[in-house]
């Protein structure tokens, strides 16, 4: 198949470009999702992002509650952010870290005003962000302006076998036009983390992986009080055939193709060392990966599953491919793309990346996913540890 | 030797395309056991084997009846042994196998955690 060599997408003031154009009503904290929410309500066309942390962190914690709410306003699929805390001080720490795209931002504080004053002058602000951002026009972008992070879950033994190398083969064929990779899940490379560490680009990233993965190991076997067994693998996992971590993470690990990863990320992130593929280091929770992969800046994500997960974001659309044909058959409104012919040989694996390819440009230029076509998005902050 | 005879229209052209079938595949020659990937296999059934490495078959009888995802013993295991799947140890076996039966959580277990 002769790849596309462009997308249509909404150029950001930054020079990157997005596959959606989102108004996002952003509040700092948990105790604003009221405000934030109810200028969504005011506002068509707005979307807020309520999420249940934002007071008392402190330490990475609270830096890494900083990075996700900066990157989210920062993703390029967002047009303008409106962002809504209690307090003034960390309400315009995140308008001046996202107004450094250039792109149009404005904070409110509610202390003093209260929720209706807040929501009031929010609202207006949001509707004057919503109808300038109605006007912009999709524009041809290079492939290499496509961010793809991937993430797979309720895996069953038909990813490890299709859906994953079919996103592999995807990876083989985008990386050498320059696009922007990423992968993650640390927990879920257990097992595998030698043979992942290999594939570092260099001794660096293969060191800085492994420390990476060494410390989330410790910080599991610290944690647990069991075998994991009804965690890792969970309940879904085992039902559709798949028995241990190690198994799991080698069927994860079919995600990358033959790529080699250039650099390891903390959670949220932002790449800084150009095209190809990228760790980062974050939870194997669906809702929790992408959230963070989309703080960092990630603008379309491909989400493999087995049994059937449904996970979607409110800014970066998730395509789901499944080679279970159950799952097809069971819950096929949340498959974007079926690859299910692989296991009955009437696909090859080639053929199911061009698929894969074709379903991704079309969600760039603006074709729905199932999830958003479904109301998913689940907007999920990673919390390391207690507040103070 | 099972084979599905399918018919593709494409355009005006008709294409005659036959599909051997599988009912189990295999990652890695390696490997000691494979997975089902039709919607289940019954004891005694003589099935057929892909292993995507070399693009090589194999048959095996089953022994139990297993379902599409989970996995078959290509070979008799002991207590103690290690399964390799993608060419790579996946886990140990804490309960004997014999080839064709059902291999899962109630006979390997994870070597972490």
């Amino acid at each position: 198949m002769d790849i596309p060599k462009s997308f249509l997408g909404y150029k950001r003031e930054n020079g990157r470009a997005g596959t959606r154009n989102h108004v996002i009503i952003l509040p700092v904290d948990d105790i604003s999702n009221a405000c934030a929410e109810a200028v969504a309500n005011n506002i068509k066309g707005t979307i807020a992002l309520p999420h249940s942390y934002g007071r008392l962190q402190f330490g990475a914690d609270l830096e890494l509650h900083f990075r996700t709410m900066i990157g989210t306003g920062c993703n390029p699929n967002v047009a303008a952010v409106i962002v809504i805390g209690i307090e003034p001080k960390w309400t315009k720490k995140i308008v001046d870290g996202i107004a450094k795209t250039g792109k149009p931002v404005e904070g409110f504080h509610i202390e003093r005003t209260g929720d209706i004053g807040t929501t009031m002058k929010a609202s207006k602000k949001a509707q004057d962000f919503v109808m300038w951002a109605s006007e912009k026009q999709r524009e041809e972008c290079p492939m290499s302006d496509l961010w793809i992070s991937v993430k797979c879950g309720e895996s069953d033994t038909t990813s490890g076998l299709a859906a994953n190398p079919t996103v592999g083969n995807l990876m083989d064929k985008l990386e050498p036009m320059g696009v922007h990779l990423c992968f993650g899940e640390t927990s879920e490379l257990t097992g595998a983390e030698n043979v992942c560490a290999t594939r570092g680009a260099t001794k660096e990233a293969s060191d800085k992986f492994m420390k990476t993965w060494n410390a989330y190991n410790d910080f599991i076997l610290k944690e647990a009080t069991d075998d994991l067994s009804e965690s890792q693998p969970t309940a879904g996992n085992i039902a559709g055939g798949l028995t241990t971590i190690e198994e799991k993470a080698f069927g994860n690990f079919q995600k990358i193709g033959n790529c080699k990863f250039i650099d390891v990320l903390e959670p949220a992130e932002e790449p800084t060392k150009g095209k190809g593929l990228y760790f980062m280091d974050t939870s194997s929770a669906a809702a929790e990966c992408v959230t963070l992969q989309a703080a960092a800046g990630f603008n379309i994500h491909l989400f493999p599953t087995g049994q059937g997960n449904i996970v979607g974001n409110p800014i970066e659309p998730v395509v789901k491919l499944t080679a279970n044909p159950l799952t097809v058959k069971g819950m096929g409104e949340h498959i974007d793309c079926d690859v299910s012919k692989i296991l009955s040989r009437e696909m090859n694996l080639s053929e199911a990346g061009d698929e894969l390819i074709k379903t991704t440009l079309r969600v760039a230029n603006g074709r729905l996913t199932c999830a958003e076509a479904l109301g998913h998005k689940e907007f999920v902050m990673t919390k390391l540890y207690r507040s103070a | 030797m099972r084979l599905i005879y399918k018919i593709l229209q494409n355009s005006n052209k008709q294409i005659d395309t036959i599909y051997m079938a599988t009912d189990i595949i295999i990652h890695d020659k390696k490997d000691n056991v494979g997975v089902v990937v039709i919607e289940k296999i019954t004891p005694k059934q003589d099935c057929a084997c892909w292993i995507m490495e070399d693009d090589s078959s194999i048959n095996i009888q089953s022994m139990d009846e297993i379902p599409l995802g989970h996995k078959i013993a290509m070979i008799d295991l002991n207590e103690g042994d290690t399964i390799l799947k993608y060419g790579h140890d996946i886990g140990k076996v804490v309960k004997s196998i014999k080839k064709g039966e059902h291999v899962h959580v109630h006979n390997v277990k994870t070597k972490k955690w």
